[in-house]
């Protein structure tokens, strides 16, 4: 099979980045960052709440955790399912216990079902930020814009009115967007997006709508990436997230300036009840550390050192 | 073709001694793999670049992360322990990110040829076309670094039938024998091995292993962090021990973007410091291994494995 004439072309290859959205720039380089009380780690705890839909299509590539199975996939609709019902509550009661200033990432759709659920979200002392409408309203590269926009705008205005919370932040579903999710959800008032899992601070993002910042959710060390995709133990995952805060902070340290750690957890992963526990220590190690800052999302949106357009 | 006409059956047991520097064991080389995806790569018939349509945050924005965030900790690591890094570079980064090139010139690091974006596959190019893509890898080397390029490792490990040769050919039609003498493509040895090209070059392999590969072990295979550790430890005692009847290579290739992430990179750091802590260790680039061992060691690995193969 030939190639495309211009498979040798490169079209972006100059100075800085293949793409507009911001400047290359490498960490070290940037000007010190400094955290409230000069902590030297912003943590910020994200819940993903999240519907699977039965008939999910999987259209244009497979979430992870997705449906799997020939329809109707009971085993895994209701697994997923069992995070909203149960696995939830266990977390909640955890952040409760160790005074976690929460984020949750609520999939829209759940709180126009789910009356309940998101009421029990919205009174808690926690932030709620946009999942897209479902795990089967992905963002993707070819989606039309028209098509786009309108899922952007139902589930934001959705999330809105059934939180009665302004919702400033957007999570992707898979964390994937098209050329035009950061246009399009910026245009909704959102001021700060998770998907861009490339900083371990937060930075200014282009759109059409003006900057917005990147808060960058960090997929590796998350529950379902370590414990779910590695198959790796529950004491492993408590290991890794324990070993990544501590050099964290010495990386701060070292370099005099904060950092950050997006920790993001699925209740229908490590809500069961074997796993409830892997998730307290972590909660305890965090909430009990001296140089660490532990924020909502949005706080550490609030105290990101860049100026906003 | 059925069987890859580059090297020759060899036996491990009873080949000529290879004696490193100063009695060393083991010739220890790094290769970070310093690389740039592009956000809107070209389809290729043969490999898609990744798994959603462009754009794919989720794979861009971590290899994103390995340039922004990882190459530095891992070259401050590096340097603790006094390991001069063999950058296995997608070329087109000398244009995006020259602070990077900068800082590894800094440091005297070797730079050898993985492509020009690891977003662009050799599968189906024609030979002018992938030769075309080698000359301008090489010739950016040198124009952004000064350094003739001796090594190759094909962009995301796709290659031809013909990639050796070509290598092999372009470096000297640039350099003559200064450059394209060895690659790291094969993964068949624990020493240095001559390679047949097709203008009979002396050439060799250089052993890049990748079993130890940070993205192999990760990514693929799914180790644990502190695992990694205890394999890298494992595999170096190994090769040590052995190394005292005649000379090995330990290859440790990474990733900044996997091996120094924030749970990863003391895993690292352990094997690192265990590795360099042993006196009979040649820590070297892998240009500096491959030179001496053409230097030293060639022509009595090509008699024996003429030897070997029944051959007067």
């Amino acid at each position: 099979m030939a190639l495309d004439k211009d498979y040798l072309n490169y079209p972006w290859r100059q100075y800085g980045n293949d793409h507009d959205r911001f400047p290359w720039s490498m960490i070290h380089d940037r000007p010190s960052v400094k955290w409230p009380d000069n902590k030297s780690l912003a943590v910020w705890i994200n819940t993903s709440v999240q519907f699977f839909p039965l008939n999910q299509k999987g259209v244009p590539f497979k979430v992870p955790f997705g449906m799997n199975m020939p329809y109707p996939d009971l085993r895994h609709y209701s697994l997923r399912d069992y995070g909203n019902r149960v696995g939830i509550f266990r977390f909640l009661d955890a952040f409760d216990r160790f005074s976690i200033p929460a984020t949750f990432a609520v999939s829209a759709q759940l709180s126009a079902d789910n009356p309940y659920l998101i009421d029990r979200l919205s009174d808690q002392p926690g932030e709620i930020i946009c999942h897209g409408w479902n795990m089967d309203h992905l963002h993707y590269g070819g989606q039309s814009i028209e098509e786009e926009r309108e899922i952007v705008k139902r589930s934001v205005d959705t999330l809105r009115e059934k939180s009665r919370q302004p919702v400033r932040g957007w999570l992707s579903p898979a964390r994937n967007q098209s050329h035009n999710t950061p246009d399009l959800i910026a245009a909704e008032g959102i001021e700060y997006c998770c998907d861009w899992v490339n900083d371990d601070l937060p930075y200014a993002f282009n759109t059409d709508s003006g900057q917005i910042t990147m808060l960058p959710l960090q997929t590796e060390i998350e529950d379902s990436f370590v414990i779910g995709s590695n198959l790796h133990s529950e004491d492993s995952w408590v290991t890794q997230v324990i070993d990544a805060i501590d050099y964290l902070i010495e990386d701060a340290k070292a370099n005099q300036s904060g950092r950050m750690l997006g920790l993001s957890l699925h209740p229908w992963m490590t809500g069961q009840p074997h796993r409830i526990g892997a998730v307290e220590q972590v909660l305890k190690y965090v909430s009990e550390h001296n140089d660490i800052w532990l924020a909502k999302a949005g706080d550490i949106v609030d105290h990101s050192p860049f100026e906003k357009g | 073709m059925e069987r890859l006409s580059a090297y020759q059956y060899w036996p491990y047991e009873n080949r000529p001694k290879i004696t490193w520097p100063n009695g060393a064991k083991v010739a220890f080389w790094v290769a970070p793999n310093i690389e740039f995806y592009e956000l809107n790569p070209p389809g290729n018939p043969s490999r898609q670049p990744w798994p959603q349509p462009n754009p794919a945050i989720p794979g861009y924005g971590i290899r994103d992360w390995g340039n922004r965030v990882g190459h530095k900790r891992q070259m401050d690591l590096l340097e603790k322990y006094g390991i001069r890094g063999s950058v296995s570079l997608s070329v087109a980064l000398c244009d995006h990110h020259p602070e990077i090139i900068d800082m590894c010139k800094e440091r005297d690091w070797e730079f050898f040829s993985h492509g020009i974006y690891n977003t662009r596959y050799t599968y189906n190019m024609t030979e002018d076309q992938e030769r075309d893509m080698i000359r301008d890898s090489m010739e950016s080397i040198y124009k952004h670094t000064g350094q003739k390029c001796g090594g190759y490792l094909a962009p995301a490990l796709s290659h031809s039938e013909h990639t050796l040769d070509l290598f092999a050919e372009v470096g000297t039609e640039l350099f003559g024998d200064d450059a394209g003498f060895y690659t790291c493509d094969l993964f068949h040895d624990d020493q240095p091995t001559p390679i047949d090209v097709r203008s009979g070059k002396r050439f060799i392999s250089m052993p890049y292993s990748l079993e130890m590969n940070d993205t192999i072990v990760y990514a693929v295979n799914k180790v644990v962090p502190r695992h990694y550790a205890t394999m890298l430890k494992r595999h170096f005692d190994r090769l040590y021990a052995e190394g005292a009847e005649s000379g090995t290579v330990m290859c440790i290739p990474t990733h900044n973007y996997q091996v120094s992430n924030s749970h990863r990179i003391k895993a690292f750091e352990e094997a690192l410091e265990y590795i360099t802590g042993h006196p009979d260790v040649w820590v070297a680039t892998g240009r500096e291994i491959a030179e001496y061992y053409m230097e030293n060691c060639y022509e009595q690995s090509r008699a024996d494995i003429d030897v070997k193969r029944g051959v007067k």
